[in-house]
């Protein structure tokens, strides 16, 4: 927390207590649970129950220590996770105090009586707490003699979650997740005793959105994940840092591979952003990767209507020869990162002569990008931490950005903040938000939206994709923030359309948020790009593109479906080029088809909807395939207009 | 002191003390109507002057516990009893309840309007169904006499009283799991702080009392400090029920002052079983540690018992003469245990699993003097360690039965079995030891 942002937002100061552990002293925060304070000495605490992002539990046991308070010690031994520093308090852990370390063994070894001998076969071996822990707390060898409880194991609690009870240690982190923080109580601890188990009533499984999240808690083998159950060890993978590439919400993300595939995507650790959350989706759908249908090698369409596998130098030449001096258009999709929207951008700008170009490929209008050029979209997670009301406008956060729904929700368990939202019906996510739902028929948002009252500057106010739906309601909504003060937000559904914005892959925008009808914004542009100069009317919007009688249109991650149900057969009549990760609707009517790279294979960023920019590099190292961008140079240069973009490194340098 | 003194239980012998015409007949409810004359805080002070502790077990002063409840703080207070009577050998709130529901909720309207609870509960096992029926009955009638619901005698204080019934677990008797339990939900212990005084049911500010010590109260008010401090000794003051059971002649409850000894009791209740001697006795259900003969004039008080090395607990003596093998009441009461853990926390839930086999084992004869060091060791990582009280109680009688008993375990080991003979120690037996 800099100086700046204390003195800025006026926040009170924060009170430091002092307090001594194992002869160490430290300052921190009031507040600060015994085993926070431990570790910042570097001091590790051994644990189960406790997670800093969880509610204290004090449930395990594994964590005590010997506290005294102003000279009077504790009669025994106190769970460190559970207990607040204060100042004067004179802490003995393991390290400095003999019965502290003999609790802690004696918990470890009990933990161990009924726990199975499953690690060979376990997925958390070598990634283990209670391995880990046992090694540095546990006996050698177990004086247990009697017999372990055990249980039928796996039980699927969910088509993608497994249980398996015996290995359980009932720390209770999945419960408690699911209830504090996903608020979907989908599972509870059942029955008593030893026989105490994870259970879901059996009518209705993990349904969660979330419920990933707990595989990835779990400090042992009990909570696993079916797409990576048996399938490898830790010390094979090759983790490397990555974005989410599935919604806006922006999520840090761990990728795992081996050997070239991926096998396990982890949330990653961005307590500004998500946390240490991330959502099914993100967690779980990365298998496109490997998928049957994936584009190995460009194909050309031939006479009598096959796509046929070709050479790249063949492909890029009838590419280019249906693109050059064509009318065209660009779609560019969703999906790509700012890099690659900039390829796009530049391509049609410099390669094609042409503005028209869109990122969109939903509902959509021209006064959103008007909207979207000019409106102030400020808000960030840490506003929402801070609101006083959220204002949610024909947005889902549950469905449409499930990590916006955590934070939003983080705030409502803990303080009851307001939650309003504008939408046809109380959706499951608004009701875990316990928010008012001013219930609006498609179309009748603009009556809702000047309904609004009471916003204040620390209101934060959401909008979503669909209300470019409703002519006129992005326009009140900016009235409603010129208001108030209220902080906007614009959360599409996609993770590359905030970064398409900003690298000006829209009719009327150029890289760096400046307007095609500014005319120095085009001179300095066509500067930087070495371009005489750049074409000065206001290009098409998606449909305009795809109704209009264009030749030539290149399309990036589009499913026609999402725009027109007639979308497919307009677009068939032109000439497309199609850069693709697998065979898709477009595919299908395509010219000439150019595979590309998915997300884990290339390096790149996305930018969230925050206008947060997260970088990643290809955690698929040496992949065949290549980022978009890349693609979209050897076309330029095949048409003769070249955009010198070969590297995603020179995209972005040139861009920033 | 070795005189009975019959307040509680006073008129149990009347065939309709537990209706509303006999208690009323016998002085009943009048309690009540100078409570409520009286300022709130009035009658907090008097029952702390009186130097009530609770009779659940931990003896806390009950006038203290009602004036930590933060007053004129704009939220609704709680008032709750505790008749989840689950104690092994105790069994003096169920008896109480059946013959005289009316003085606990006596106690009870006096109570809330102490605290200034609008609302209380009573919290009672599920399995007593015939005790569930009599209270239930006994509120009906309070409430038709105006008693309970809406201006209370006229004194203009509101009190609903609901009986909530348990499904049958030993840790809801522990006052933050029987609230989670009355809020519906497992009942598990919970984290503390927030005290129930400060946070407990529904968060909101609530006392948790013992069926007993809530049921004494209307004889203080009636009688003043005066009365009950005569009674009982300088810590531990008035009268409490004392529950003996098992090898004596007499099983029952017996009201006495505190600070009786079990040798005075023994002698009220005609001694220990014709022809046998006591071999050890629990003070306070079984999860206290136990005593021997040795023990016979120790002051039956807090302190008293505190100072000889155990807990007075819930005053249920549970007699034991020498036909009974020690190792084997010790197992018994540690599969109680093991049965009932809650699960929350690992020294109780794995620790009970383990002991119950260690033990089953030694009963049988089986293993060496190293397994006795074993299960102590084992009982130091239980004791102290855990979330709640539960294994503090599952770890005592095994400590102590190892304390004052060791050679009779090593003579299970020494003769490969138990060598007592278990039908010898039944009640319904003649047979003496073998």
């Amino acid at each position: 927390m800099s100086i700046q942002e204390l003195s800025t937002d006026q926040e009170k100061a924060v009170e430091m207590i002092t307090c001594v552990i194992d002869g160490f002293e430290i300052t921190v925060p009031k507040g600060t649970l015994v085993i926070r304070a431990a570790e910042k000495l570097g001091i590790q605490i051994p644990r189960f129950c406790d997670h800093p992002l969880l509610e204290p539990a004090g449930a395990c046991r594994q964590c005590l220590v010997d506290i005294e308070i102003n000279g009077r010690a504790f009669p025994k031994p106190q769970a460190s996770c559970t207990i607040p520093v204060e100042n004067g308090m004179i802490v003995k852990t393991q390290l400095t105090s003999a019965v502290a370390d003999k609790a802690q063994k004696g918990v470890m070894e009990l933990l161990l009586i009924n726990h199975p001998l499953d690690c060979p076969v376990c997925d958390k071996g070598g990634e283990c707490p209670l391995q880990n822990q046992a090694m540095s707390t546990g006996r050698s060898e177990s004086r247990f003699e009697g017999i372990k409880r055990t249980f039928e194991k796996p039980v699927a609690i969910s088509s993608q979650v497994l249980l398996d009870r015996e290995r359980c240690v009932l720390c209770a982190r999945c419960t408690r997740f699911s209830e504090q923080i996903a608020g979907d109580p989908f599972i509870t601890l059942n029955e008593r005793g030893a026989l105490q188990q994870v259970g879901i009533y059996e009518d209705e499984p993990f349904d969660s959105y979330y419920s990933g999240n707990t595989v990835q808690i779990c400090p042992v083998g009990a909570l696993t994940g079916t797409s990576y159950r048996f399938r490898a060890r830790p010390f094979d993978l090759v983790s490397t840092n990555s974005a989410c590439e599935h919604c806006a919400s922006g999520c840090d993300m761990r990728t795992d591979v081996r050997r070239g595939k991926t096998l396990r995507r982890l949330a990653g650790d961005d307590a500004d952003v998500n946390e240490e959350w991330n959502c099914d989706k993100g967690r779980w759908a990365f298998k496109y990767e490997v998928a049957k249908n994936r584009l190995t090698a460009p194909m050309i369409r031939d006479s009598s209507g096959q796509l046929q596998e070709v050479s790249w130098p063949e492909a890029l030449a009838a590419a280019a020869a249906g693109l050059r001096d064509a009318k065209a258009g660009v779609l560019v999709g969703g999906r790509a990162t700012i890099e690659d929207a900039y390829g796009y951008s530049k391509f049609a700008r410099v390669a094609l002569g042409t503005n028209n170009i869109d990122f969109r490929s939903r509902v959509h209008s021209d006064e959103e990008l008007d909207f979207l050029a000019s409106a102030p979209l400020t808000a960030t997670y840490k506003d929402i931490d801070k609101a006083d009301h959220v204002v949610l406008i024909n947005f889902e956060p549950e469905d449409e950005s499930p990590i916006v729904f955590l934070r939003i929700y983080k705030q409502t368990h803990k303080r009851s903040i307001k939650v309003t939202t504008i939408a046809p019906f109380a959706s499951r996510g608004s009701e875990k938000l316990k928010a008012t739902v001013i219930k609006t028929a498609a179309g009748n948002e603009i009556s809702a939206i000047s309904s609004l009252n009471g916003l204040t500057k620390k209101t934060v106010v959401l909008v979503g994709e669909r209300l470019s739906e409703t002519p006129g309601a992005l326009s009140s909504v900016l009235q409603l923030i010129n208001q108030s003060g209220a902080k906007l937000g614009w959360v599409p559904r996609r993770a590359g359309e905030r970064g398409a914005i900003a690298a000006g892959a829209a009719g009327n925008l150029l890289p760096g948020n400046r307007l095609v009808s500014d005319s120095a914004a085009r001179v300095d542009i066509a500067t930087v790009w070495s371009s005489s100069s750049l074409p000065t009317d206001i290009g098409m919007n998606t449909s305009e593109i795809i109704n209009s009688d264009l030749q030539a249109v290149l399309i990036g991650a589009v499913d026609p479906m999402d725009i027109a149900p007639d979308a497919k057969i307009k677009l068939s009549k032109k000439f497309i080029v199609s850069l693709e990760i697998r065979h898709s609707d477009i595919t299908d009517i395509a010219s000439v088809v150019l595979p590309v790279a998915a997300v884990v294979e290339k390096s790149g960023s996305f930018m969230d909807w925050q206008g947060n920019v997260r970088k990643f590099e290809a955690a698929v190292a040496q992949s065949l395939n290549r980022s978009d961008v890349r693609i979209l140079s050897m076309l330029a240069d095949e048409i003769g207009k070249p955009i010198n973009l070969a590297t995603v490194k020179a995209a972005r340098a040139e861009f920033d | 002191m070795s005189k009975l003194t019959p307040v509680l239980s006073a008129n149990w012998d009347e065939a309709d003390s537990f209706t509303i015409t006999g208690y009323k007949r016998n002085g009943g409810y009048t309690a009540v109507a100078k409570a409520l004359a009286m300022p709130a805080d009035e009658v907090i002070q008097l029952i702390k002057d009186s130097g009530l502790r609770g009779r659940g077990g931990a003896g806390f002063p009950t006038g203290n516990k009602w004036g930590f409840i933060p007053q004129g703080d704009n939220k609704e207070h709680y008032f709750v009893v505790n008749a989840d009577e689950s104690e092994p050998g105790t069994c003096k709130d169920t008896p109480l309840m059946m013959a005289n529901p009316h003085v606990l909720i006596e106690g009870i309207i006096i109570g809330s309007y102490a605290i200034r609870a609008n609302y209380a509960f009573i919290y009672i096992r599920g399995e007593v169904a015939h005790v569930v029926r009599r209270v239930q009955q006994a509120i009906e009638d309070a409430y038709a006499t105006g008693l309970l619901g809406k201006n209370i005698l006229g004194k203009g204080f509101d009190l609903e009283l609901v009986l909530h019934v348990g499904a049958g677990a030993y840790i809801c008797g522990e006052e933050t799991a029987l609230l989670d339990s009355l809020e519906g939900f497992r009942g598990q212990p919970r984290l503390r702080p927030p005290f129930p005084a400060i946070a407990g049911l529904y968060a909101k500010p609530t006392v948790v009392n013992n069926v007993e010590s809530v049921a004494s109260v209307p004889a203080i008010v009636n009688n003043g400090v005066p009365w009950f401090t005569a009674m009982g000794t300088e810590k531990s003051k008035g009268f409490t029920l004392y529950s003996l059971s098992g090898h004596v002649n007499n099983p029952g409850q017996f009201e006495a002052p505190l600070g009786i000894t079990l040798r005075q009791l023994l002698d009220i209740a005609g001694g220990v079983r014709n022809g046998h001697k006591l071999k050890f006795w629990t003070p306070g259900g079984s999860s206290t540690p136990i005593f021997t003969d040795a023990h016979l004039d120790v002051p039956l008080d807090y302190e008293g018992v505190a100072a000889a090395g155990s807990m007075l607990g819930t005053k249920a003596l549970q007699i034991f003469d020498e036909t009974t093998c020690i190792v084997r009441a010790v197992l018994r009461w540690t599969e109680f245990y093991k049965h009932e853990s809650c699960g929350k926390c690992t020294p109780c839930r794995e620790g009970t699993w383990w002991l119950v086999q260690v033990l089953k084992d030694l009963e049988a004869g089986k293993g060496t003097e190293a397994d006795l060091d074993k299960l102590l060791d084992l009982c130091d990582n239980i004791m102290g360690r855990s979330f709640c009280a539960l294994a503090d109680g599952a770890a005592s009688p095994i400590i102590s039965s190892l304390k004052y008993f060791r050679q009779e375990y090593l003579d299970h080991l020494a003769a490969g079995q138990c060598p007592f003979d278990p039908m010898a120690a039944t009640l319904f037996s003649p047979v003496g030891a073998k």
